[in-house]
Formats: C-alpha cells, structure tokens, sequence
C-alpha cells in the first residue's frame, strides 16, 4: 500500500464512521481523535474498518501507533 | 377499543411531529410494535404501541405537529384489553418495564403539558377537588378558575398548578405580544407567547370574554394543523431547538434537584487487564470498550442502592426494581441525548457492548424507540474519552442520580506501603437529596468500585 493509497482507505473509513469530518483538519503530530472528536467508539470503528480492509489484525496493543495520522499511513504501508 | 397517544420521550419533551405512520388501519398490532414516527426538537424516535389490537382510525395525518398526549390512533382492542380511560396507554404486558416505571409513564403522558385537545375542550374548567391544590394555587396567586386540569375527570392536580405559576414565572415577554386589547390570563399571556399564538386573534371563553389557557390551546393547535407542522429547516435549527430544549430541562434540573456531588478515584487495573485478554483473542469488530465494563458495574451497584434508581416527582420517589441505564450519548455536530439501555442490570460487558454500539449507532445515525426515550432510569455520562479528568453531571428530571466517568490515566497509586503507576478513573456521582445523602451516594460508588476490582464477576 504507498501513501496515497493509505490516506486515501484512511478517509473513506472515516467518512462511513463521521460524515463531516476531514482527515485535512488532524494537524500533524496531533491525534486523529482529538483533533476530530471521535470518541473511543468512534475510534474502535476506525480501527475496525482498517482491519477490515486491510485483513489485518490490528490488536489493541498497536492502537498507539494508529493514533496520529503518520503513524497510521506508516502502519498501514509497512510490510508485515 | 383504544386510543394510542403522543408519548412524552423525555421531560423535556412538549411537542412531537408525526413524521410517517408505519401502520394503517385494519393493520394489526401487537405489544412492542413499532408503529410511527415522531420527530422531537432532538431526533426522530421510533414509536412503539403498548397494547394488542387493529387500528381503526389515523387521528393524526404525518406531518401534523401536537402535544404530548394527543390521540394519534384508534385502536379497536383484541378480545380483553380494555382501556381504562382516553389517555392512559395500556399497562405493557410484559415484565420489561417495572410497574413502578409504568405507573409513572402514565401519569407523565398524563398531567404533562396538556390533555389531549379533543377531551379538554369539553372539559370544564378550574375543577378543584385538593384543599392543598386550591391553597397551593392561592398562594402563587393563581385563579384556578381559567386552569385546564389534567387529573382525573379533568381535575386540576398539583403538577397543573405549579406549571402554571413556572410558566408565569418565566421573565421576559415580547410586549407587542401582551398588547392585546382582549381581557387575558397571565397563564394564556405566558402561553401564547410560548406557542407563538397572537392573542388579538383569539376569543376568549373564560370570564367576561377573556381569554384563558384552553383557548390559547386550541388556537395554537388549530394553527399547527392548518400549516402542517413545524419543521426543523436546517441542521442549524435543530441544533439551537435543542440546545434550548436541554436547556429548559437543566435549567428545571437546577431550580427543583437539590444536588450533592461524590468523587472517587478508582483502580483500573485488573478491569483493564481483564479487558486485554479478552480483546486479544478477537478481531476489531468484536472487542469490548472500557465503557461496557464501566456501564455493567454501575449497573450491578444501582440494584445495592435503589434510592439512585427511579423517578422522583409530585413529592414522590418511586424506585425502579429494573435499571434502564441512560447513557449519554454526544451527536455529531453537536447536542446530547440520553437513550436507555433496558435492564442494564442483567448484562454482562459482552451484551452490554453489543446494546451500547446499536444504541450509539442509532443515536447518531439512525432511530431511537419511543420506550429508550422515556424511561432512563439513571443515567451515565462518559467525557472522559474527550480528555476531561471528572464530569459532574446535572440530573435528568424526573430521574435522582447521574454517574459520571472521566478520562482513564495513568496515575501514581500507592499500594502495600509502595508507589505504584495505575491506570486510574474519577467516577463522580450528583445525587437527589431529595431521595438520597451522601452516605448512600458513597455506598453506592463504593459499590461501583467493587464491581470493577472484579470485572470476570460482572
């Protein structure tokens, strides 16, 4: 997956979870959730999404590496 | 033979438009079914019937805009089901609700705001059968006399009175409004301007002429039907609508709850672990959040302590024997809404997640059910996901109690003598003390506290 590819499955996920809300307005280094205002059910749906696009598995224990929008076009173009 | 009536969805709740029937006569409906749509000032709410029956007659075409309470339906009964009287919804059949619940859903369809039109117009007037009620009316300075009552037989009941004197109370109305050369009631004054009724244009059946709360009603409610209804035009709208409507309801919430605040902080450690190993063996779609363990304690702890679960009103508390969990739920763009989860007591975190992701799911993007509107017994509010260390909630009337969750984070704990870092919660509880003290509130988070040092027991 390259970057584009990454931000692009990033926006179509959010758009299903929140309509109104744009991945352009997440600064950088500052969290997707935060500066969105997803709540932590917001979030696992996100993350669900992704897994589910991706095939995944995406544990809990990576949430801290999907939480900012670098950290997740990383992840999500990294080989595993 | 019965008729289904507007619902209250909430206490906030005066007005309801009737967005599509789902039904139409000859149709059969059971106990449970949805049968219309209603759209508040807050969302559109699936609304269910209480009794068995075919429907007879549409009272109501969609789009028409009425008061709580107002026949929508008639419903030709199935064998037995008798009905007590034109505005009590039959008692539900099954053991989902508490009678306790039920009672007082009744009598909030009831005595709320106003009787339905099509009886109060033959009803008369100022009908005083409580020396309280006559002494409560004079000493607010009231003339019962131009009051509607909406007890039984017409009867003016405490509650009429005192939302009498709370709408003359209410500062501020526009002058040109009150400018009206025909005698008027301040209750029909204060009404008129609520309704957006122009009192010039009414005539009056009250004393000499002047116009009194009954004809303000039908005014009103002649106007609703003739322009079909009012209908939220943008989102924008709608916001405000409800953002005004919450804020009746607190600001009622802060004149008549006398609150009292706990905090505790709580130890999420084993809750957290627990969580962990759970979610480990499951995909995405299937794992648990923080929230399902946290609404499962509560819970479990309100069944300890009763005063905190049930409605308090009239100068009554009625405790709930079932806990219909509120929760706070954030809409996007803005507002806040507080659907219950039905005998949240009986839930274990697995079902409680799957309740609480088709509620959030329809809070925001789909349908509520009239039943989740109505009948919260408590509620929860969870702010912590946005950052916020403690929340301290104001109490949904009728209700006596809100819990609410901070931010989970980690902190410095010390335990058998040594420092530690725990992941740690402030659980918060505003208690009616009305109900309930302190010395409750602290058991009942106490309660709270055990449940979540032991999450595999939930």
């Amino acid at each position: 997956m390259t970057n584009d590819e990454a931000r692009a499955l990033m926006r179509s996920v959010l758009r299903s979870i929140a309509p109104e809300v744009d991945l352009d307005d997440v600064a950088q280094g500052e969290t997707i959730q935060e500066a969105l205002e997803l709540d932590s059910f917001d979030f696992l749906q996100f993350v669900t999404g992704l897994a589910e696009v991706t095939g995944r598995e995406m544990p809990e224990r990576d949430y801290p590496k999907l939480s900012t929008v670098e950290g997740c076009v990383e992840y999500l173009t990294q080989a595993h | 033979m019965g008729n289904f009536t507007m619902p209250s969805l909430g206490a906030d709740m005066e007005f309801g438009r009737l967005t599509h029937w789902l039904v139409k006569p000859g149709d059969e409906v059971k106990h449970g079914d949805v049968v219309a749509v209603v759209d508040t000032e807050k969302s559109e709410i699936e609304i269910e019937i209480f009794e068995d029956g075919t429907i007879e007659e549409l009272v109501v075409p969609e789009g028409g805009r009425v008061p709580v309470g107002t026949v929508l339906a008639r419903l030709a009964a199935a064998k037995t089901a008798e009905v007590p009287s034109a505005t009590t919804p039959a008692q539900p059949s099954t053991s989902t609700i508490a009678p306790t619940v039920d009672r007082d859903d009744q009598r909030r369809s009831t005595s709320r705001f106003a009787a339905p039109l099509s009886t109060s117009a033959e009803t008369p007037l100022g009908l005083v059968e409580s020396p309280l009620v006559r002494h409560l009316a004079e000493r607010l300075h009231l003339d019962v006399s131009s009051l509607a009552g909406s007890g039984p037989g017409g009867v003016v009941t405490r509650a009429d009175v005192e939302r009498a004197a709370r709408l003359i109370e209410t500062p501020a109305v526009p002058r040109q409004l009150v400018l009206s050369h025909r005698p008027s009631s301040p209750l029909a004054r204060r009404l008129a301007v609520e309704l957006g009724v122009d009192l010039g244009a009414v005539s009056g059946t009250g004393p000499g002429g002047s116009v009194i709360e009954r004809d303000v009603r039908l005014a009103a409610h002649a106007v609703q039907s003739s322009e079909g209804a009012y209908t939220p035009s943008t989102n924008e709208d709608r916001q405000r609508a409800m953002q005004h409507a919450i804020g009746l309801l607190m600001a009622r919430s802060k004149r008549e709850i006398p609150h009292y605040y706990l905090a505790t902080t709580i130890q999420l450690s084993n809750a957290i672990a627990w969580l962990e190993d759970v979610n480990n063996a499951r995909p995405a779609a299937e794992r648990l959040l923080l929230a399902s363990v946290l609404l499962s304690a509560t819970a479990r702890a309100v069944v300890k302590v009763p005063e905190m679960n049930g409605f308090y009103d009239q100068g009554a508390f009625s405790p709930s024997e079932k806990v219909h969990l509120g929760v706070a739920i954030s809409q996007r763009g803005g507002g806040l809404i507080a659907p219950a989860i039905h005998d949240a007591e009986t839930l274990a975190p697995q079902a409680m997640m799957v309740h609480l992701t088709d509620l959030v799911r329809r809070a925001r993007t789909g349908r509520l059910r009239s039943s989740e509107m109505s009948d919260p017994t408590i509620t929860v509010t969870n702010l912590g996901d946005l950052g916020v260390d403690s929340v301290l909630g104001v109490i949904y009337p009728p209700q006596v109690a809100i819990v609410g969750f901070g931010r989970l984070k980690d902190q410095p704990w010390v335990e058998d003598g040594a420092l530690a870092i725990r992941p740690c919660i402030i659980v918060t509880l505003s208690g009616d003390h009305r109900v309930s003290d302190g010395m409750r509130g602290a058991r009942f988070l106490t309660e709270i506290d055990h449940w979540l040092q032991e999450p595999e027991k939930l």
